[in-house]
């Protein structure tokens, strides 16, 4: 039971100021996964059933190369946004949000960091 | 945590049925909620067979013949019975609108009628909107300025006066805002539908000075950004606005102001 007034709890603790930067983001990667992702796909079905030296050939050009790296920055950068959206919407216990979040950022920073640095090697042909 | 099902004081009891009277040709079955906080039990839904032939012709026509004739402890809230007060919105059919513009004969079958959803009931169909009235007065949706007060009347071009047409003639039913997901989940801290298009009403009016305080006031990750375009707040208005269109003004805003 709670004695705080309405406009109290709605009040609360303030705007948080913030939140256009993570909306805006989230947007923007949006809009250029759509051209990487179908320029990744149709290049990738283009070379199904070629050997290694192909794709190494293919990631060895500098634009290849870049567009792979946008390709995964974008992804996880997207991915992670959009997550903690989901989890924020649906998980109220504070300890499972910030420990769920927590771990979506992790993830997303391992995942893409193993990322980059396969396309960099393969493009740096070691 | 999202409510999948409803809690165990919620589920929804078969109730009594109330028939038509003798003799009745044109009968139309209202179901309807209903609770009592005061008998301890679960809420129930109780059937009235309506005489449309001696009814008007609104669902809350319907509803008050219910109460006048049939059962009168029956409670719902209800004042204007023309669409301007925005009292009588329940859930209709299954979408929150007002039950004095809808007309019983658009509906096909039985007509199931519940509260607002989402929201604790008093009773019957009367939800508790304290939260929803906080919210709106959060967002201090009157005329604020740090010019004094002219002489005559603030003036307006046409065209800036055009700019309110859409957002003034809200009536507060929060019929929008109980339909919205993220309101459900998050209605404690997500201003919902009907509080924001009232803020734009107000960032969108050339009289008004405060457009940056405001727009400081909504800038958050929970009370504006919560809003994921899912649009029931434009699909249910009964009164055909956009308040998913005023949210998105807000977004661009927040956006042409960085």
């Amino acid at each position: 039971m709670s004695y705080k007034t309405p406009l109290g709890q709605v009040r609360g603790l303030g705007s948080a100021k913030g939140g256009t930067r993570h909306w805006w983001t989230q947007r923007l990667t949006a809009v250029a996964l759509v051209p990487l992702m179908v320029w990744f796909v149709v290049s990738i079905l283009m070379m199904m059933g070629a050997d290694r030296v192909v794709i190494v050939g293919w990631l060895d050009n500098p634009l290849v190369a870049g567009l792979m790296l946008v390709l995964i920055l974008a992804t996880f950068h997207h991915a992670q946004l959009g997550l903690q959206v989901v989890i924020e919407d649906y998980v109220h216990s504070d300890i499972w949000k910030i420990g769920l979040i927590v771990f979506v950022k992790f993830a997303a920073l391992l995942l893409g960091g193993i990322a980059v640095i396969s396309v960099l090697k393969l493009a740096f042909g070691s | 945590m999202v409510e999948l099902a409803l809690p165990r004081n919620s589920k929804v009891r078969k109730g009594k049925t109330w028939p038509a009277p003798t003799g009745a040709k044109h009968v139309k079955k209202f179901k309807i909620y209903r609770y009592d906080p005061d008998d301890h039990r679960n809420p129930r839904l109780d059937s009235y067979e309506i005489n449309l032939d001696d009814c008007g012709p609104m669902v809350l026509d319907a509803v008050i013949k219910i109460k006048n004739e049939v059962d009168s402890t029956l409670a719902f809230r209800r004042s204007c019975r023309e669409g301007v007060c925005g009292s009588c919105a329940f859930n209709i059919g299954g979408t929150n609108t007002l039950a004095c513009t809808s007309f019983i004969n658009d509906y096909k079958g039985d007509i199931a009628i519940y509260p607002l959803p989402h929201m604790p009931v008093v009773k019957d169909l009367i939800p508790d909107l304290s939260q929803a009235y906080a919210q709106l007065a959060s967002v201090e949706p009157w005329l604020k300025t740090k010019t004094s007060a002219p002489e005559r009347e603030r003036l307006q071009s046409p065209e800036d006066r055009e700019r309110l047409d859409g957002l003034w003639e809200c009536v507060l039913c929060f019929s929008c805002s109980t339909s919205c997901p993220s309101y459900w989940w998050n209605g404690d801290r997500y201003l919902g539908p009907a509080v924001l298009l009232q803020a734009y009403r107000w960032l969108a009016d050339t009289r008004d000075e405060f457009a940056g305080e405001r727009l400081d006031n909504l800038e958050d990750p929970f009370r504006l950004y919560r809003c994921h375009t899912i649009m029931n707040c434009t699909r249910t208005c009964p009164k055909n606005l956009n308040p998913a269109k005023a949210i998105a003004e807000i977004k661009k805003m927040m956006l042409a102001r960085q």
